[in-house]
């Protein structure tokens, strides 16, 4: 069952492309051709778990090579896949929750006509987050990673029609591009310094590399997870992202994009263990991103934006997690997991929310839900029980044991990225609560004539699993320490290192932070009247809307020196090189008609010139002669 | 009797300095008459100057080289009258003169 894993790839793969090729024909039951092969990844997801099961936990690494791919002396890169507790811990979530969604959009995106092209994209990006996680090449990584980015441009701007859906789309992929960059170097440097781009060749030559070597190649590696993961300072593009369709912002959030910086890092495990400077660089990278997206996420009134940021927020939390290093890399993952299933669930119910509220987005204009849409209520306060953190739910196993790995360590270092771990815990509390109570509970809030009614059972369905996957996987998986001890091939044993402060005072300290978090969101949202109109704010909050003047700084910083630089290039490149150019042309013309005017066309003249060329000549050979 | 027989010497100057001046003649009309047939005549004239020194100069030194060359100039000499000639009836008729002067068309 491992050897024929390739199809998880393919079928998704062959599904996209018969849906872009094919016809007409197809428009009636080519969704359900896309959930098929969607779900095919799942079976050899489940086949390649099993399999690896049955290995000894030491023995849990299969390579299978597919075909030759670059054939070189020095550089040699086979296309081969790597199945271990990581890649598989991924295949299955990838394949259930993108499945989950893929069977949600057969009824959200039921009315839209390019509906068949919709779900080539979804099966395209399923099969490149499956390339990308499975590969075992840092090369064949990237074509994945690439393929990522592809169909996210293509998702996002789905209904590129909108000019400001495109130019979202647009965003997104420019952004992941500088990421793109920090990979390629990445690459470079690896080839040339540790003289390999597989998995096995780089972490069997990383320690005996240089220091420095290691951190360009572990910052590198971090640029491009920014880019991917919208981690500080490339997060930019996510909330942008939101012009997709919801189900593909669920698709980007839980399953198919953000995740892969994560995955990146510790996949990189061997390489950062050499590096720690890059590593800490990862935990700050992870622990300001956490409290930018929450803090963004306070503000905001449109529904999707406020869990874009949640997701930023979120996706700190695991850079941080695998920025400690081998103390966190395991919850790095974990959280992923658990944040795959409680995000995508909370997305689909945003969607089903909107698809009641004829598409709007404006949590202000919500309000009083919870009775009229009793499904998704339950589906989305499981979600917000679970990102909240509360006991048992699955947040809870997963983002506790982040923010307690954070205070491990010496000197100040614990204490900040503690801090702002357990901090941060609070502000996701507020403005998740905030979300919820704004959205189905106090006073109606709605436009004159709208109609809230529950979702079709094809999207009730996925959100109902992925609730009960909120609810049960981070006690499923942290009983026992199950999954860590899974994951433990390929992140290392763990180390118990006791935090700076003891553990219960940790727990009590976060759950008394949500606990303020829920309150202030209470008082706020459900005791008081919500105005319709967003009040006139302090300058943090007006701040937090504009997302912390992000594009206000990327326009400054980067694209206006940016379009200045262009402007000076484009005016030499007009004036010296073009003018080089044409003054040779110029110049020749001109010496064209001088010489000219010896052309006289009078034949006497010509004679006479003979004449004396002859005579000229004649009398330097007698006078040589002589 | 051998016309190259080294007991025979000769001094080719008189020869060179008549060649001079019928080149001199021919060039003269080549480059200040305008009627084509007289500047004609006068290339021929020149040409007409070398081979005597061609000549000359092959009885002095006692080599047939020259006398080579002078028939050279001769055949070559036949071929541009003709060509020549052709050229000046083809202009005459196109423009009723044989001026030089006159056609400037290949003026740059």
């Amino acid at each position: 069952m491992l050897s024929i894993t390739w199809l998880a790839i393919a079928a998704p793969l062959a599904s996209a492309a018969l849906l872009l090729i094919g016809g007409r024909w197809l428009d009636r039951w080519g969704h359900w051709l896309g959930v098929v092969a969607s779900g095919a990844t799942v079976v050899f997801g489940i086949g390649a778990f099993v399999g690896l099961l049955s290995r000894a936990a030491g023995d849990r690494a299969v390579e299978t090579r597919l075909f030759e791919w670059i054939p070189g002396s020095t550089l040699h890169v086979d296309a081969s896949l790597l199945l271990d507790p990581l890649s598989v811990s991924f295949l299955l979530l990838v394949g259930v929750v993108g499945t989950l969604i893929h069977v949600y959009s057969v009824a959200y995106m039921a009315d839209d006509p390019r509906r068949r092209t919709f779900f080539a994209y979804l099966n395209l990006f399923v099969a490149a987050m499956l390339l990308l996680v499975l590969a075992n090449s840092y090369l064949l990584l990237f074509v994945g990673w690439e393929g990522v980015g592809l169909s996210s441009y293509l998702l996002i701007g789905f209904w590129n029609h909108k000019p400001e859906f495109a130019s979202a789309a647009n965003k997104a992929f420019v952004v992941n591009r500088v990421g793109d960059v920090g990979f390629i170097i990445a690459l470079g440097l690896m080839f040339s310094r540790l003289g390999a781009v597989d998995f096995t060749g780089v972490f069997a030559a990383a320690p005996t590399a240089s220091t420095g070597v290691l951190t360009a190649i572990g910052l590198m590696l971090l640029l491009a997870a920014c880019g991917k993961s919208a981690q500080f300072p490339l997060q930019s593009w996510l909330g942008d992202a939101m012009a997709g369709p919801t189900p593909v912002s669920a698709l980007i959030h839980a399953a198919t994009m953000v995740t892969a910086g994560v995955y990146l890092v510790v996949r990189s495990a061997p390489i950062y263990a050499g590096a720690p400077t890059a590593l800490l660089v990862v935990a700050i990278v992870g622990a300001i991103t956490l409290l930018f997206g929450a803090i963004v996420g306070m503000a905001k009134d449109d529904i999707k934006k406020v869990l874009a940021a949640s997701t930023i927020s979120q996706i700190g939390y695991m850079m941080l997690a695998a920025g400690l290093g081998p103390v966190g890399y395991a919850f790095a993952i974990f959280h992923l997991i658990t944040h795959g299933f409680f995000k995508a669930g909370l997305f689909l119910g945003a969607g089903s929310v909107m698809h009641g509220m004829d598409d709007q987005v404006d949590m202000r204009r919500f309000g009083g839900l919870s009775t009229l849409m009793r499904i998704t209520w339950v589906t989305m306060g499981l979600g917000w029980l679970a990102i909240l953190g509360v006991p048992p739910f699955s947040g809870f196993w997963s983002k506790d044991r982040i923010i307690e790995a954070a205070f491990v360590g010496e000197g100040i270092k614990p204490w900040l990225l503690g801090g702002v771990a357990l901090v941060g815990a609070g502000l996701t509390a507020y403005y998740m609560s905030r979300l919820f109570f704004m959205t189905f509970h106090g006073r109606q809030r709605w436009t004159e004539g709208q109609h809230p009614h529950e979702a079709p059972a094809l999207m009730t369905v996925p959100m109902v699993l992925l609730a009960v996957g909120s609810a049960a996987a981070g006690l499923a998986l942290a009983a026992g320490n199950s999954f860590t001890t899974w994951l433990e091939p390929v992140t290392g044993a763990r180390i118990e290192d006791s935090p700076v402060l003891p553990t219960p005072l940790i727990m009590t300290l976060t759950l008394t932070l949500v606990a303020l978090g829920i309150g202030a969101a209470y008082v706020q949202y459900v005791s008081r009247p919500v105005p319709v109109k967003a009040p006139v704010a302090s300058i943090a909050t007006i701040a937090a809307r504009k997302d912390l003047f992000q594009d206000v700084v990327n326009a400054a910083v980067f694209q206006y020196p940016g379009q200045y630089i262009t402007r000076m290039l484009v005016f030499v490149d007009a004036t010296a090189v073009d003018g080089a150019v044409n003054g040779v042309g110029a110049g020749t013309a001109r010496l064209g008609e001088f010489i000219r005017r010896f052309q006289s066309g009078r034949v006497r003249s010509y004679a006479a010139v003979m004449l004396i060329g002859v005579l000229i000549v004649a009398v330097l050979v007698v006078k040589g002669g002589a | 009797m051998n016309p190259f027989d080294p007991v025979l010497p000769m001094n080719p100057m008189n020869y060179v300095v008549l060649a001079s001046i019928l080149f001199s003649i021919g060039a003269a009309a080549v480059l200040l008459r305008r009627n084509a047939i007289i500047a004609f005549m006068g290339v021929e004239l020149m040409l007409n100057a070398s081979n005597l020194v061609f000549v000359a100069f092959s009885r002095s030194l006692n080599q047939v080289t020259g006398q080579v060359f002078a028939f050279l100039v001769m055949v070559v000499a036949a071929a541009e009258v003709v060509v020549g000639l052709a050229i000046i009836v083809a202009v005459f008729r196109s423009r009723q003169s044989i001026s030089l002067d006159e056609p400037a068309e290949m003026k740059g």
